[in-house]
Formats: structure tokens, C-alpha cells, sequence
């Protein structure tokens, strides 16, 4: 690993301070990723600046609205008692993410902060607009098996790896930042992008805008939630597909539901056209297979990656079944 | 349980095939006898908090591994695990893939388990490690290194320290209540030679045993 800098930040406003005042810097937190690139010569910081003690651990309830920390660990927030009363999907999508000792490491912030996994971002010999823009992408017409089906363009095909943020997409998160401008708000819809002529940006951040935490507003996804991830192996692998279910149902109807894909597309895919479908349509595998259709519209694979188009409608129904307790 | 056996370089010498590790013992030594600059020990002061280091400079470390506190000073690229095998011959945790993706490395860092080549030293200041070589009290081994011997946990052994660190923490993070459960909080230790069933037993022995861990 190229050597860097290094300092450490005690407050929000010296981080802040800190990576305006010096474009080769970058924030590090858990570093499960960021020290990974490094090593790979995929990014090279001249510094690092360490904000682990910054106060940005709390979990805690204001109002209506759950409220996570940007440095709560993915450990800690899948087994926090309120995250797993209140938000469930959460507490399972951050389960299957990773192994412990990652998880143990990895901070809500830095999760959402995440690189592609693509194999061409990885490999410093192979072109990548999004490593190097205008130098080609590799996966188009390459090995693309993990790539993505929505929402690419022809500079892109890489996926986004989070599974938390597959749940937090579906439940409606917000993503509280701040920056040398001041405070601001993001939906988490709004967070990540499509890659469009821009891959090299993964979100929607400012140069200098730290994220402080999330917010999750209050909602009935309490009972019937599900995050089914299927993956080349049984537990520590990225997703091929990831689903995240949430149905609020009164008898055998659906009065509400929340879906969120993973593996398919540059961002957290959320299927807003599938759910309204399914809203006051009674919970059953016919139902589920007709809504899976609708969610694949628009989808087209690159080759290798072809089978998602089978397996992410058919992850779609199995989610929505188990959620809804129709296994 | 983390009490460390102190190092004993005459019994080292009497291996023969110590060599490597008598090599990385003695760089060691000569790490610590290196003359310590002057900007150092005033970064020392500072704590450096809001400080920067420059690239070239080496950062002071406080650390206490295996019990017994260290000053140290390193560069900031320099992993938690490059400093425990190379400057501090504590070679016991294992550099596998060194990216993540197989957990040989696993250590305990303030009680908890995590991966000591994607962790940079620097930032571990003020805290507490525990490595596979602080597990044994003396000549006793820790229950879940018996369990490994009993249940023949391990092949080539190379993974085993990560593994063995993992299985501990496994049953302290109550993740230990069934081989199913086991198997999926044991998944970020990838074994080659296909050790995992006797792992599994060996841990399930040890929950079972009701020893603490």
C-alpha cells in the first residue's frame, strides 16, 4: 500500500474543515472497503482522516422517526433492541451482509459509502469509467454474471453492494448530511445514482458533506418482513439478487407494501409501480408472480448475467411469500 | 485468558526449524531499538488529535496486546496485522488473503472480533488486542483450543488462529445456539482443507461445556 497521511478529527466541523481544505483526502471510519482499495492501488489518498471520534454512535427515537448514528457499527444496529422492534428489515438485510468480523468494523456511513464490487473497478489493468472515466468499461461486453439489469448505460453495468441499503431504500430512510454549505437532507432514493455519463460518482454527496446518520420514519413493517439474498454460497458472498419485503396486512389483503432489489442495478432498486400494484390485492403466489412481471419491465441482461432475469422476478414472489407468511 | 506466555528465545533457538520466526523476533528487537526522532515524541504529547502526521512519519501507538501495554510507533500504512507478525513477531495471526476474504487474520480488538489486515494500526490507538498467543494461561490452553485438539479442528492449521478467535467470540456474541447458527457466524473463516465439521463440533463442544470463553 502507497503510504498517506493520517490525522484524526474530533468534531463534525473540523472533518468537514479538513477534507475542503485538501482534495486528496479522504474520511476513513471502519475502512473494511476504503484500505481494501488502497492496497488494490484503486484509490490513493495523500491522507486519511480518521473520524472515528466524532459522536455520531447513537441509536435513539426522535419523535416519530428512528434515528441512527453515521458510526453506529452494522453489528451494533442489526442487534440494537429498538432496530429490531422497529425496523426488523433492517436488523436482517444488515445480517446477511458481510461476515461479523466485518460487520463489527463497518459503520452505517461507511456502508452507504461502499465501491461497486465489479471485478473491472477492481482490477487496476482493466478499463473502468467509474475507477478512470473515459477508459471503457470492461464488464459491458466482458465476464458481467454479477452485473447489473436496470438502469445502466453504455459507460456502465456495476452493481451497488449494500444489502442495508436495499432495506433502507424500502423503508423510506433519510440520509442526514453536512457540509461546508450547512445541513441538508437526502432521500435515500436520491442518495445513490445511475451511473448515466457519470459512473465515477456513486451519490449525490458534495465534495465535503459528511454523513452525520439516517432516519427511518415510523411505519407498520413490524410483522412481515423479509431480506432474501441469494448468492453463490450460502453466507458471506455478494448478492446475485437480493430482495427486501415489507407487507402490512390486514387479514389476507395487502393494505401496504414496501420492495427494494439488490444486485440489479447501480443503486438500491426500489419497485414503487410493483408496490402500488399489489396495495389492496390479497396476498397470494398468483398475485406475487403477476407483480414480479411488472418489476421486470425495463430489464435486459448483458450475457452472463442473463439468468437474473429468471432469478430476480422468482426472488421477488419468494421474498413477498415468506414476508407474507405464504411459504 | 489474557494472560500471554512470555517469550522464551532459548527454547526458540532449540527448534531448528524456527528460523523464520527467529528472524522476525530479532527485526523486531532491532524495531525497538531504532532511535526515536525528536518530532516523534512531541506528537506523542500532542496525542495528535486534529495533528497531522506527514506520510513519511511514523505515529506514536499506544497499545495493549495481550495484556501488556506497548508503545509503539508506526507508519499510518501499516495494518494492525503487519504490526503484530513483522514489528512485533507475534505471528500467530495468519496474513491470508490479506483483503478481507478469508479471516485468518481475525483478532479481538476491545472484545470484539475483527479483521486485523483491513485495520490500520494507527487507528487503533488506546486499545486493547487479543491475539491467538494471548488465549493460553501459561501452559493451560484455553477451552476452545483443547476443543480444537479434541475435535481435530484443524488440517494444515493454517487458519486456525482466526478460527479459533472467531469460535470464542462466537459463543460471547451468543451466536452459538445451534450448528446452523454456528455455521453462519463462523462464515467469514474460509478453511481450504474443509476443517468445518470438527470446527463446528469443537465449538458446539465448548457451548455445550458452559466454560467461560
Amino acid at each position: 500500500m502507497i503510504n498517506f497521511g493520517y490525522s484524526r478529527v474530533s468534531t463534525i466541523k473540523a472533518a468537514v474543515e479538513a477534507l475542503s481544505k485538501d482534495s486528496n483526502a479522504q474520511w476513513i471510519a471502519g475502512g473494511t472497503n476504503l484500505v481494501d482499495l488502497m492496497k488494490k492501488g484503486v484509490t490513493t489518498p495523500e491522507k486519511l482522516i480518521d473520524i472515528n471520534n466524532l459522536p455520531l454512535k447513537e441509536i435513539k427515537k426522535t419523535g416519530n422517526k428512528l434515528y441512527i448514528g453515521a458510526l453506529a457499527l452494522n453489528s451494533e444496529v442489526a442487534e440494537n433492541e429498538l432496530v429490531r422492534k422497529e425496523q426488523p428489515l433492517l436488523s436482517l438485510a444488515l445480517q446477511a451482509g458481510a461476515s461479523q468480523q466485518i460487520r463489527n468494523m463497518a459503520t452505517i456511513g461507511g456502508n452507504m459509502m461502499q465501491r461497486t464490487r465489479c471485478s473491472y473497478f477492481y482490477n487496476t489493468d482493466m478499463p473502468c469509467n467509474k475507477r478512470e472515466p473515459g477508459t471503457g468499461c470492461g464488464a459491458l461486453k466482458g465476464f458481467n454474471r454479477m452485473h447489473a439489469i436496470f438502469g445502466t448505460s453504455e459507460k456502465c453495468i456495476a452493481v451497488h453492494p449494500s444489502d442495508m441499503c436495499i432495506a433502507l431504500v424500502a423503508l423510506d430512510a433519510a440520509v442526514l448530511v453536512t457540509g461546508p454549505k450547512g445541513d441538508r437532507r437526502i432521500s435515500f432514493q436520491n442518495f445513490h445514482r445511475l451511473p448515466g455519463d457519470t459512473p465515477q460518482k456513486d451519490n449525490t454527496l458534495e465534495r465535503g458533506e459528511l454523513i452525520t446518520g439516517i432516519e427511518i420514519p415510523d411505519n407498520s413493517y413490524q410483522d412481515h418482513v423479509h431480506y432474501l439474498k441469494v448468492r453463490d454460497r450460502t453466507s458471506y458472498a455478494f448478492a446475485l439478487v437480493s430482495v427486501a419485503a415489507a407487507v402490512n396486512l390486514q387479514g389476507d389483503t395487502i393494505q401496504d407494501v414496501r420492495l427494494g432489489m439488490g444486485g440489479v442495478a447501480h443503486k438500491p432498486w426500489r419497485l414503487t409501480e410493483t408496490e402500488n400494484f399489489l396495495k389492496g390485492k390479497k396476498a397470494s403466489e398468483a398475485t406475487f408472480r403477476q407483480a414480479a412481471e411488472l418489476a421486470l419491465k425495463g430489464a435486459h441482461g448483458f450475457g452472463h448475467n442473463n439468468f437474473k432475469l429468471k432469478l430476480a422476478p422468482n426472488t421477488l414472489v419468494e421474498a413477498l411469500k415468506i414476508a407474507a407468511g405464504k411459504a | 485468558m489474557t494472560r500471554k506466555k512470555s517469550p522464551n528465545p532459548q527454547s526458540e533457538e532449540q527448534q531448528p526449524n524456527e528460523g523464520r520466526r527467529d528472524f522476525l523476533k530479532q527485526s523486531t528487537l532491532l524495531t525497538a531499538l531504532a532511535v526515536t526522532p525528536p518530532s516523534l515524541l512531541e506528537a506523542a504529547e500532542l496525542r495528535w488529535d486534529e495533528k497531522a502526521a506527514s506520510y513519511l512519519e511514523k505515529m506514536p501507538l499506544d497499545l495493549e496486546i495481550n495484556g501488556k501495554a506497548q508503545q509503539l510507533s508506526v507508519e499510518p500504512r501499516t495494518t494492525l496485522l503487519d504490526l503484530l507478525r513483522e514489528q512485533l513477531g507475534q505471528t500467530g495471526t495468519k496474513k491470508g488473503c490479506d483483503h478481507g476474504q478469508c479471516g485468518a487474520c481475525t483478532v479481538h480488538v476491545d472484545g470484539k472480533r475483527v479483521l486485523s489486515c483491513l485495520s490500520l494500526a494507527v487507528m487503533q490507538d488506546g486499545k486493547k488486542v487479543t491475539t491467538i498467543e494471548g488465549l493460553a494461561n501459561g501452559d493451560q490452553l484455553h477451552p476452545m483450543q483443547e476443543a480444537f485438539i479434541k475435535h481435530d479442528g484443524f488440517q494444515c492449521g493454517y487458519c486456525t488462529p482466526g478460527q479459533i478467535m472467531s469460535g470464542i467470540a462466537c459463543i460471547r456474541e451468543a451466536h452459538a445456539n445451534s450448528e446452523e447458527e454456528i455455521r453462519e457466524y463462523m462464515s467469514g473463516n474460509i478453511c481450504r482443507c474443509g476443517a468445518y465439521p470438527n470446527i463446528v463440533k469443537a465449538i458446539v463442544d465448548v457451548k455445550q461445556g458452559g466454560q467461560k470463553v
